[in-house]
């Protein structure tokens, strides 16, 4: 038994750690995408039946329940659908409060992807507003979503409310 | 890397759990810290290993702690020849329910023989704790049951 200056006293806490390790692969069609992210663009695939370019592509279409076979480049800017302001700190946060996470439909795109909204103070976003993505450095492009550092308005004057209702 | 290879990447979900032990299981790890076993007494009279909270038969808040092992007998077992990552020996080793002397239950942990043809049901066991220094009250501070008598 431990003397009394090392007594570390009776055992009242268990660390009980669960933990998944597991190997993601992500698929043909979104490693196209995240390559597609690595030389700092959009990559998106279209539907041969209803025509609609997803990005990131899964593979196929879920409406049609195809293949999207054809490869599509999309544009670098967008149009803001909806949009969140985060005003609530959490753990593990990583930017700081306020900011803005927003739908981003990009030119050509049938689906829209969350983002990170920069460079606006948050009481001037809107909806339709025109977004550009802001990539990391040449040297610090990653086939992964890190490699666009945030969206910024990109001065365009805001889209037509018609032109994305539909992606709402 | 070719574009038309698939890509891959290693991902680790983890959240970082601490439970409150209460006064039962505080015991017996505690005890687990000291390189001893320690059974909650039954209002039959029976000792259990690892101990309840509560009387499984009464409800009511277990009786005194008492002192078991460190030698028992092996109830059941089941041989594991090739070890997995998490498993906590990376050789060959058996999973087994072993009762300690002085207790009426069995209690679950892994067995440490040179192969499936050391063990049987009824073998004698007995517990290789790790050192003192590297022990923090936790079920893993038991290394190891090993065949009693044999070389461990």
């Amino acid at each position: 038994m431990a003397d009394e200056t090392t007594d570390p006293g009776p055992v009242t806490t268990l660390a009980t750690p669960i933990r998944l390790d597991f190997d993601f692969t992500p698929g043909v069609a979104q490693s196209k995408f995240l390559r597609g992210l690595e030389r700092g663009e959009f990559h998106g695939q279209r539907c041969g039946v209803c025509g609609k370019v997803y990005v990131p592509s899964r593979g196929s279409c879920p409406t049609d329940g195809v293949p999207t076979t054809e490869d599509v480049l999309l544009g670098n800017s967008g149009t803001v659908t909806t949009y969140c302001i985060v005003n609530v700190p959490f753990a593990g946060q990583s930017i700081e409060i306020p900011y803005i996470c927003a739908q981003i439909l990009l030119d050509g795109a049938n689906l829209s992807f969350m983002g990170l909204l920069q460079e606006i103070p948050t009481d001037q976003i809107r909806m339709g507003m025109r977004v550009e993505a802001v990539w990391v450095d040449e040297a610090e492009l990653t086939p992964s979503l890190a490699s666009v550092r945030y969206f910024r308005p990109n001065g365009e004057p805001d889209a037509d409310y018609d032109t994305y209702k539909e992606y709402l | 890397m070719a574009d038309s290879e698939v890509l891959h990447a290693e991902h680790r979900l983890e959240y970082p759990y601490s439970r409150s032990t209460g006064p039962v299981i505080g015991a017996f790890l505690t005890g687990l810290r000291d390189g001893r076993f320690l059974g909650a007494t039954g209002s039959d009279g029976r000792v259990i290993v690892p101990p309840t909270e509560y009387d499984p038969i009464t409800s009511d808040d277990v009786g005194e702690l008492v002192e078991v092992g460190p030698g028992g007998v092996i109830e059941s077992w089941a041989w594991v020849s090739q070890p997995l990552r998490k498993h906590p020996l990376q050789t060959p080793f058996a999973w087994a329910l072993v009762t300690l002397d002085g207790a009426d239950t069995a209690l679950l942990h892994v067995v440490d023989a040179p192969g499936p043809d050391a063990l049987s049901t009824g073998t004698r066991v007995t517990a290789r704790f790790r050192p003192a220094a590297e022990r923090i009250g936790s079920m893993a501070d038991l290394e190891a049951f090993v065949v009693e008598g044999g070389a461990s």
